[in-house]
């Protein structure tokens, strides 16, 4: 049982990595488009170069 | 090159190619083939800077390109500082501007537009959001200019229009991100103190979960709880709060009060390790409590997007004629400085800055921005055109007439914004129970508190709180409100705009609807309305008789034209010879080497004769044996007339009809459409009167009328309706206006006002009956506080989706007509 005293201070480290990368998504805008990345992914190939 | 393209489709746009075009498409070794310049020039673009890989990955054909619009001039405006001030947001040498793009119908569109502004040398970044059709574009303006930024959209056939995303816009971004923040925190923290929490239940009170063990379970939840409720549930205290401050009780108090006095608990018991914790029962409610929130702050903003998309229609920037009449010199200003009195050009394929009154030319508008329907109306001068809809034909030279806050647009925003701050009797009587209920409700509570602290102290706390949790004020304080809000979104949507907070709710109750006749069930224009044939069949009458019409303009040849054609080229009549008018009698010409006359009796059929009703102009079609076929022509019902009684008296409503024409004609009308109660002759005040009759014997009177000629009766009727259409329709006085062409749109409101009173009855039916169970039920402990969680949450979620029904209401037999969006303002092509 003593193993809980790791895996519980594990579990609330990966909740508050999850907590944050998903404010930073939110914070970065990634929840303003719902459907364009589902086509994007389809589509983006390697970008042009850009012109001179 | 392939030698026989025509009839094929267009590489770029689909359409066949007409015979005897060449214009081909240099696509690496092979060749293609498109039907006019725009087309070709537009794909050549694409193919030229390495995206033809957008005609592998698109699903949907775009429109086809205007061929060479004389729009730079029009572009360059976009560059001048006074104009950029509105929507450009500097950085130093960086600008930053969001796009409204028009034209885009698939993702590929997306994919081709952010790839070709990337390429751009100077621009920075370009990122399109495929849900709004908007763009946002940073660029470097020493090295590229707006101008060209929008020039280059328009060669790869799309077109961009800089608007001002406006405070309101920001505002709602933020509210929306900050709600998806606490969202997403209660979420994260339920499902992890769900987890400590479960092996607790499991073991339950055998002893077989050490107790330091329990302890450290107890803890981490406390930590996970934390931010649940002073991050997430923060805007339920700061409500109640308010609430307190203003000596009202609001729906927020036993929330905030459960909430907090569960907490409080929770973590005392954890630091005595003596009580029950109730960590699991506060995050989840947290959860549910906030998705309900959620689903009703995306319905309030469907409901104002309808309205928002008007204003933001509007260009930032006007060509004005400063001399005009005198001298055409051109000049650029933003629209904001236009005033009244003002001469503007607007080019083909531009936007009316402001509401105006044509001086010069010809062209059509569309104005689905208004009406929800994109046919083009055609303009004169003289006739009004409305800021915001969108130029077709050719350039017209135009008075502005009102600008700013007076404009059509912007008074039908603001009663819009009336209607949705005026609390009709409903959502005030829902909002005084409500109110009523939270404070009997903590009265309650606290007797519950008392006695069980008496009968047995250690369970007092958690069935308080139980009480407290269970009970349910939403469908009342929340279901009601957000029931009007979807059902006056989806009304607007429609065409069909509520300027008054009762409107919605007195049409629902309405028994009698009074019609007027002109301008609201006939339209006033000329149109065919019976054929009779005594040679040949009645097809190749029509026909004959729209070819000799074929040059002529009045409004008879034009519903001869309508009716033959039905929306056909005229390239199908047969060919006219030897074409003589004769004015005021008719016309004369030869066809297959056959003689025919068109027009007046005494014209064309001297000695013939033919009785018709009342009010009807008669056309005669004669050959040299005689006559081939009457026409008679009046006053046309509008469109789907009949149908729109039949489906009124399908709800149950009596119709009546009053009108000041002459008594036979409205009786011919009444029997056509089967109205029993039909008036002619009648002054205003006679229909005052007889709307005043109906009223004393009971009746909820609807009037539907022509908003200036009938305003007294339509202020004296439970529910008025203006059916104007264009520029009168916002000055209107009346509660509700149908902007929509379609008659069929108010027996949909009909139908949407009796839905929205069903639904406010379902929700108030459910909460009563829920409280009623659920709230004993709490008081005698049968229900444990995260059981009242979930009962409570999931009693709001439902009265949230039942209101948000409303929105999606589809309308009759008709397709539904969308919300302007960007693609249908399109202007289309007329094949050069």
């Amino acid at each position: 049982m003593s193993i809980l005293y790791l895996l519980i201070p594990i579990s609330l480290a990966i909740v508050a990595i999850i907590a944050a990368i998903f404010l930073w998504a939110v914070r970065t805008g990634q929840f303003e488009d719902m459907e364009g990345p589902a086509h994007r992914i389809l589509m983006d190939d390697d970008d042009p170069p850009q012109k001179p | 090159m392939p030698e026989s393209a025509a009839g094929q489709p267009c590489y770029h746009c689909g359409e066949a190619i007409p015979e005897g075009s060449d214009y081909p498409i240099r696509s690496g070794e092979a060749t293609q083939s498109a039907c006019c310049r725009g087309c070709q020039a537009v794909a050549q673009t694409i193919i030229d800077s390495g995206n033809a890989d957008y005609y592998r990955l698109r699903t949907d054909l775009p429109k086809t390109p205007e061929a060479a619009l004389d729009a730079l001039k029009a572009l360059a405006l976009y560059d001048l500082p006074e104009v950029q001030e509105g929507f450009v947001k500097n950085d130093g040498a960086i600008k930053d501007a969001s796009l409204i793009l028009e034209g885009i119908v698939c993702a590929a569109c997306v994919w081709l537009n952010e790839r070709h502004l990337r390429q751009l040398p100077g621009v920075v970044s370009a990122d399109i959001n495929f849900s709004t059709r908007r763009a946002r574009v940073r660029w470097d303006n020493t090295r590229i200019k707006l101008s060209q930024i929008l020039e280059s959209i328009r060669d790869i056939g799309y077109h961009a229009y800089p608007f001002d995303t406006g405070r309101q816009e920001e505002l709602f971004r933020k509210e929306r991100n900050a709600a998806i923040r606490r969202l997403a925190i209660a979420g994260l923290g339920m499902m992890q103190v769900m987890m400590y929490a479960l092996p607790t239940y499991i073991a339950g009170d055998d002893g077989s979960m050490p107790r330091d063990i329990e302890a450290l379970m107890r803890f981490a939840s406390l930590l996970l709880t934390l931010p649940v409720v002073f991050y997430s549930a923060w805007p339920f205290f700061q409500g109640a709060w308010r609430d307190l401050r203003l000596y009202r009780a609001g729906m927020d108090v036993p929330v905030a009060l459960g909430i907090g006095a569960a907490f409080a608990a929770s973590v005392y018991g954890s630091f005595t390790g003596s009580q029950d914790v109730y960590y699991d029962s506060v995050v989840m409610f947290v959860f549910f409590l906030l998705t309900g929130r959620f689903l009703e702050m995306n319905a309030r903003k469907r409901s104002a997007e309808a309205a928002e998309t008007l204003v933001k229609l509007i260009p930032a920037a006007a060509v004005r004629l400063p001399d005009y009449p005198a001298a055409r010199t051109e000049e650029a200003i933003g629209a904001v400085r236009l005033s009244p009195g003002d001469f503007v050009l607007v080019a083909t394929g531009a936007t009316f800055p402001s509401d105006a009154r044509v001086v010069e030319g010809h062209s059509s508008v569309d104005e689905s921005l208004l009406t929800g329907e994109s046919r083009p109306i055609p303009k004169h001068p003289g006739s009004e055109v409305i800021g915001g809809s969108h130029n077709l034909g050719s350039p017209l030279i135009c008075r502005v007439e009102r600008t700013g806050q007076d404009t059509v647009v912007s008074s039908i925003v603001r009663l819009l914004d009336r209607a949705l701050a005026e609390k009709p009797q409903l959502a005030q009587t829902a909002d005084r129970i409500a109110s009523h209920f939270v404070l009997a409700l903590l009265v309650v509570a606290a007797g519950i508190a008392t006695y069980w602290a008496v009968v047995d102290p250690t369970r007092a706390f958690w069935i308080t709180v139980s009480v407290l949790v269970v009970s349910c004020p939403c469908a009342l304080g929340l279901a009601t409100p957000v029931s009007l809000t979807a059902a006056l979104g989806r009304l607007t949507r429609i065409g069909l705009l509520s300027t008054r907070g009762h409107a919605l709710e007195v049409l629902a109750q309405a028994t009698d609807f009074v019609f007027d006749k002109t301008g609201t069930l006939t339209d006033g224009l000329f149109r065919l309305r019976e054929v009779r044939i005594l040679r040949g069949d009645k097809d190749q009458a029509l026909q004959l008789a729209a070819a000799l019409e074929q040059g002529a303009t009045h409004p008879i040849a034009a519903a001869l034209r309508e009716a033959a054609l039905e929306g056909r080229d005229s390239d199908a009549l047969p060919h006219v010879q030897h074409l003589a008018y004769h004015p005021g009698l008719g016309v004369e010409g030869e066809i297959d080497g056959q003689r025919y006359r068109l027009g007046a009796p005494e014209f064309a059929a001297p000695g013939e004769t033919f009785s018709l009703p009342e009010g009807l102009t008669l056309i005669a079609l004669a050959d040299a044996q005689g006559v081939l076929a009457w026409f008679s022509l009046g006053d046309g019902l509008r469109p789907h007339c009949a149908e729109l009684v039949a489906q009124l008296k399908g709800l149950g409503v009596r119709l009546h009809l009053y009108s000041g024409d002459r008594p036979e004609n409205v009786a011919a009308l009444a029997r056509q459409l089967g109205i029993a109660d039909a008036r002619g002759g009648m002054h205003p005040q006679d229909k005052l009167k007889a709307v005043r009759d109906l009223q004393a014997a009971g009746a909820v009177v609807a009037m539907t009328g022509d908003g200036v000629n009938d305003a007294p009766v339509l202020a004296q009727a439970q529910v008025s309706i203006a059916v104007d259409q264009g520029a009168e329709a916002a000055q209107a006085a009346a509660d509700m206006i149908l902007l929509s062409s379609e008659l069929l749109r108010l027996a949909d409101g009909v139908r949407i006002a009796r839905k929205t009173r069903r639904i406010i009855r379902q929700n108030l039916a459910w909460s009563v009956l829920y409280n009623a169970l659920a709230l004993p039920a709490a008081a005698m402990g049968l229900v444990t506080p995260w059981m009242a969680g979930i009962g409570m949450s999931a009693s709001s979620l439902l009265v949230v989706l039942n209101a948000l029904r409303l929105a999606n209401h589809p309308t009759h037999q008709h397709p539904t007509p969308q919300p302007p969006t960007p693609a249908q303002m399109q202007p289309r092509h007329e094949s050069a």
